[in-house]
């Protein structure tokens, strides 16, 4: 059966860290990183790179644009 | 299954969703979390989407959303506070092969601009107007906007709005839908994925009731203030949709065309 893997890259510089992402997340893929960026802020980061189905949930609610998805059938 | 590495997902075959680029590559000045990014991304991804990009103008207000401008990558003209309808109508009366539509907030259209709307959408001027109502003058520091619940603490209202001593919110939407100049008015929000697409579907329409001349479209985004309402995003969000949308309900209030001349001329005829 087919399945469908998705990935993100999200601008680490550009994140503002707001976490609506993480919550946007149908699958618990995206959590925000203990590290933080130029800016001070906490960036978004895939934490379950397995998980994520390339839905763009997170790119849609995500105000300043960072998110870039791609999607791949697998078989 | 064969197992694959996440640098062979990450191609350009692959790809499903990147920023359009109608935005600009500056970055927004908004706090972390504002729903006014992702509404500036709607817009210009229904500008891409419809290749309106060169004939598109906007009109940003005072307000958050003034350096507009900065972000998505059309012709915009600024307006004095609350007069971008006014600004508005004289660009599409002028150029009325151009798209023109006004971005707006609360303390903006609501209070110091709400007799430029109510004229503006009466008139049925053939403009977009996008209403985002997070009930709070967010670039000032919080204070109290005519669109603020009865009982929400702001700056200026620190024990909560009471309706004795300050009056009742208002519901803009509501008002502007009895106009008949008005062909589509509706109240949408960004604050999950499904209501980013719903918001996104209304602009588009919007944007298309302009090309066929129907009149004023107008487009309210309930929206989150998470600065001025000292809450985090994601509770900002869970707060909005708690208080805000029992108050300001979601959907269309208004899908049909301006009315025709003729039904108010039989009055003069006796």
């Amino acid at each position: 059966m087919a399945k469908v893997r998705g990935a993100i890259v999200v601008d680490n510089e550009l994140c503002k860290g707001c976490g609506l992402c993480v919550v946007a997340c149908p699958t618990n893929t995206i959590a925000q990183a203990k590290e933080v960026n130029g800016k001070g802020y906490n960036y978004a980061y895939m934490e379950n790179p397995e998980a994520c189905i390339g839905c763009a949930n997170c790119a849609l609610v995500c105000p300043d644009s960072v998110i870039t998805v791609y999607k791949v059938k697998v078989s | 299954m064969a197992d694959i590495d996440i640098k062979d997902i990450i191609r350009e075959e692959n790809l499903v969703y990147k920023k359009t680029d109608v935005l600009t590559d500056n970055v927004m000045h908004y706090c972390p979390g504002c729903s006014h990014g992702v509404v500036h991304k709607l817009v210009a991804e229904v500008i891409e989407e419809m290749g309106i990009q060169e004939q598109t103008i906007g009109v940003s207000p005072v307000g958050c959303s003034v350096f507009a401008y900065n972000y998505i990558d059309i012709d915009w003209s600024e307006a004095a506070h609350g007069r971008a309808p006014a600004v508005a109508t004289a660009i599409k009366r002028l150029m009325p092969e151009k798209f023109v539509f006004t971005y707006q907030g609360d303390g903006d259209l609501a209070s110091i601009g709400a007799a430029e709307i109510l004229h503006a959408c009466n008139r049925g001027e053939n403009i977009v107007v996008i209403f985002i109502n997070n009930a709070i003058y967010g670039m000032t520091g919080g204070q109290m906007a005519p669109t603020t619940l009865v009982g929400m603490p702001t700056a200026t209202s620190p024990y909560g709005r009471q309706i004795d001593l300050h009056g009742y919110p208002m519901k803009m939407t509501e008002i502007v839908a009895t106009l008949p100049g008005t062909c589509f008015v509706t109240r949408q929000s960004v604050e999950k994925a499904a209501a980013v697409r719903k918001t996104k579907k209304a602009i588009r329409k919007a944007f298309e009731n302009q090309k066929a001349g129907k009149g004023t479209s107008f487009i309210e985004v309930v929206s989150t203030c998470s600065s001025g309402w000292k809450v985090n995003p994601v509770k900002a969000n869970e707060w909005m949709t708690e208080h805000m949308f029992p108050f300001y309900p979601l959907g269309d209030k208004k899908d049909c065309e301006k009315d025709p001349a003729e039904d108010y001329e039989k009055y003069m005829k006796g």
